[in-house]
């Protein structure tokens, strides 16, 4: 912990204007990313509600609780609102928003208006998808597969549709800001080799997000159109090809996993660093795997359609490249063990958060292995193995990573301390849980479950009650934050400019930043990560 | 200032590359069905009439020499000619739209529309009306966004209007001109693609035969 003297600075970016309309209509990026905080806040507990419901549905073998069609509909809105509404925005449009220009030393993003404009953008993307739950559902899975989503299904998609195509272009905005920012707008000295590697998987991520989502957006117009007009494109009863929507669909949809856990994986990178007091290992291995990942991501879509009549050549070629995007995810696992590898690491809540990400994201990614197999995958596909991996991956990952980042910059974002027992405890909670509710679905995929029925037949029961029961757990531990951080805000101690003793220009400024940020442009004369050489036996 | 328009000029440049994979997509569509089926698009594409197409596509290449010249005069800080040839290009936009509207119009009648509950017949060759459909389904598809850009372009263009009329655009701050000419060249574009694989490819060989 620093020993700095602690004092609240006056001029702060969340005193500077108290008003409703100071804040809806800022240009702070810092502001703009507390927006985006209550909102995808918000939206996770919707995502979460119909969560609930499935793995209540789940306990019990037969399909009692809910209809199949309303089943349907509940496990679709649980896809659609934690995929588009949460997981793509919540680590760039929060944690990204606030921290890359603290991290640059840049006053801004490149273009504020845009920032505030890509917000209100998400906003209403949501509330067209909001308008399709509440005016009956969507029951297409949220991945839209045609014919069903353009002839057959009678469910709200239109609105659903184009909800998810208006904030695709919140996201194309925030990638958009981001690049140009991160091109234009770092301080003197900071050069591309010592941006901390939050920013490298941060400009990866936005390269993502900038060549695929105009795809899926092309692809949903399509879908719309399709409906709204009859065009017959995607319906093979008048000559079209539903393959042809799964491959449109799956060019974006596959690297939206990417620009889900490559965020993520900066923040692992941050926090080990600070953790464990060392240098990166491999700092530019682990810079450019994230750029691996965005380009080698774009190359494997092919494999979620290994059963849907794509040519075995085509298959194959998908299969070998799916193996080797694997290849610069465990560069980056390696790396992030072999910095902890003699480093004094201190094991405060971000830490308990980070090693939770690195066992759940091992597990994720190596049981993708598995799917990437083209003879496995034909007995895996469309089981509850695929569910546990992406569950895996995405929760696993993305909200471990996510959950440890915000308790990582907490005091920096709010100026105060939380109860850091309380978060360990949480963290802990969390990992079993989760263990509990997922595991089990590995097996039951792989005894021949299949995703996406209500009900079951009765051999099954036990491990489904087994998840049901973590998925109890999980929620616990996903709920605690949300009092003791809070909490923090009114009783919290004041944190100081730099409440781990971090290295980084983000902890150079005052806790919480002025709203320009720094009081003078930072000059950079350091390294990444330059933390002191350890001492041999003294603990920091 | 000059980091603010080396940003906003990389922004648009970044946008513009967002634009390409948004067109892609309907792009590989049209490949993929080509592919399927060749002569029905050929014939398809034989039943538009070439004339409109090629005087649009004259309009379009005609505007951007008038956009390029508006970035010209808003670098050199002569504000009359900058409106002067921001007015051309938006007129010559408009009247490619007014074009476009005939030619949709002609489908109308033609019943070479897709879509709206709206009877569908491809006389040419009643085997091939699905692929027909398909055909134009996508021509509809693409010159609809290809327009809803051009709507979008006149829209940029009476704003830079407005700006330089009131002075916002200087000498030293023509950044906005230059990046909405940008937009304006990227829109005109596209219709050079679209032009030839709507109405060209493969046209011969039902004009000779």
């Amino acid at each position: 912990m620093s020993s700095n003297t602690v004092a609240s600075p006056t001029s702060t970016y969340l005193n500077n204007g108290l008003t409703l309309k100071s804040w809806l209509l800022t240009k702070d990026h810092k502001r703009i990313a507390l927006l985006y905080l209550a909102a995808v806040s918000f939206f996770f507990l919707i995502g979460a509600l119909f969560a609930v419901l499935i793995r209540l549905e789940l306990v019990t073998p037969a399909g009692d609780l809910l209809t199949d069609e309303t089943y349907n509909k509940v496990f679709t809105m649980h896809g659609v609102m934690m995929v588009f509404f949460f997981l793509i925005p919540v680590v760039p449009a929060v944690l990204g928003n606030f921290l890359i220009p603290l991290m640059i030393g840049a006053k801004d993003l490149a273009f504020p208006k845009l920032n505030l404009l890509s917000f209100y953008v998400y906003m209403v993307g949501s509330l067209f998808t909001m308008w399709s739950i509440v005016s009956g559902g969507l029951d297409t899975g949220w991945t839209f597969y045609t014919p069903f989503s353009t002839v057959a299904s009678t469910s709200a998609v239109v609105p659903a549709a184009l909800g998810i195509f208006i904030n695709g272009f919140s996201g194309i905005l925030t990638g958009l800001n981001f690049m140009v920012t991160i091109h234009t707008m770092r301080a003197p000295g900071m050069t591309w080799f010592r941006l901390p590697l939050f920013v490298w998987a941060h400009y990866a991520t936005s390269l993502i997000q900038i060549l695929g989502t105009p795809v899926v957006a092309i692809t949903i117009v399509l879908v719309a159109a399709e409906r709204v007009f009859g065009f017959g494109l995607f319906n093979p009863a008048v000559g079209g090809d539903p393959v042809l929507f799964q491959h449109l669909f799956w060019f974006y949809s596959h690297p939206a996993v990417y620009i889900m856990i490559l965020p993520a994986m900066g923040i692992i990178s941050e926090i080990i660093a600070s953790s464990s007091r060392k240098q990166v290992f491999g700092y530019s291995f682990v810079a450019f795997a994230s750029i691996g990942i965005a380009v080698i991501g774009f190359l494997v879509w092919g494999h979620h359609m290994f059963v849907s009549g794509e040519s075995v050549y085509a298959a194959l070629v998908f299969s070998v490249l799916t193996f080797i995007v694997a290849v610069p995810s465990a560069v980056k696992v390696f790396n992030w063990t072999a910095t902890m590898y003699r480093g004094s690491v201190s094991w405060e809540s971000p830490m308990f958060f980070a090693a939770g990400f690195m066992g759940l994201f091992a597990v994720g990614g190596l049981t993708g292995l598995f799917l990437a197999s083209m003879g496995l995958d034909v007995h895996l596909t469309d089981t509850y193995f695929v569910v546990a991996h992406f569950h895996y991956v995405m929760v696993g990952g993305t909200i471990m990573g996510y959950l440890g980042g915000i308790h990582f910059w907490w005091p920096k974002i709010t100026g105060r301390k939380y109860n850091d027992i309380m978060a360990r405890v949480s963290a802990v909670i969390v990992f079993i849980g989760f263990n509990l509710t997922f595991l089990p679905q590995f097996v039951v995929g792989y005894l021949g479950m299949p995703r996406r029925y209500h009900a079951y037949p009765d051999e099954f029961q036990v491990l489904n009650v087994l998840s049901s029961a973590g998925a109890a757990v999980l929620a616990v531990g996903y709920m605690m934050p949300i009092f003791y951080l809070i909490a923090s805000l009114k009783t919290g101690e004041l944190a100081g400019d730099n409440a781990w003793g971090a290295v980084g220009l983000e902890w150079n400024t005052t806790s919480p930043p002025p709203t320009e940020n720094f009081k003078t442009t930072p000059v950079v004369t350091w390294e990444a990560y330059e933390y002191p050489t350890p001492v041999e036996g003294h603990v920091v | 200032m000059e980091q603010q328009t080396e940003a906003s000029l990389l922004g648009m440049w970044t946008f513009l590359v967002t634009e390409i994979l948004f067109f892609g997509g309907a792009l590989t569509a049209y490949l993929v069905y080509r592919n399927w089926y060749p002569d029905a698009f050929a014939l398809a594409s034989y039943e538009i009439p070439i004339m409109p197409g090629a005087i649009n596509t004259a309009v379009l290449i005609f505007s951007s020499l008038t956009m390029a010249l508006a970035v010209h005069f808003a670098q050199t800080g002569d504000r009359g000619k900058t409106m002067l040839f921001i007015v051309l290009t938006s007129i010559l936009g408009a009247a490619f739209l007014g074009i476009k509207a005939y030619e949709y119009h002609e489908k109308y009648v033609e019943h070479f529309i897709p879509g709206f509950g709206l009877p569908f017949e491809f006389p040419a060759n009643p085997e091939y009306t699905n692929a027909a459909r398909i055909f134009y389904s996508l021509y509809f598809v693409l010159t609809g966004l290809h327009a809803l850009h051009m709507i979008i372009g006149l829209g940029i263009m009476t704003w830079m209007f407005i700006w330089v009329k009131n002075g916002t655009i200087t000498q030293e701050y023509y950044a906005p001109v230059e990046i909405a000419g940008l937009y304006w060249h990227f829109v005109d574009i596209v219709w050079i693609f679209l032009f030839p694989l709507l109405y060209l490819i493969g046209r011969h060989v039902h004009h000779v035969g």
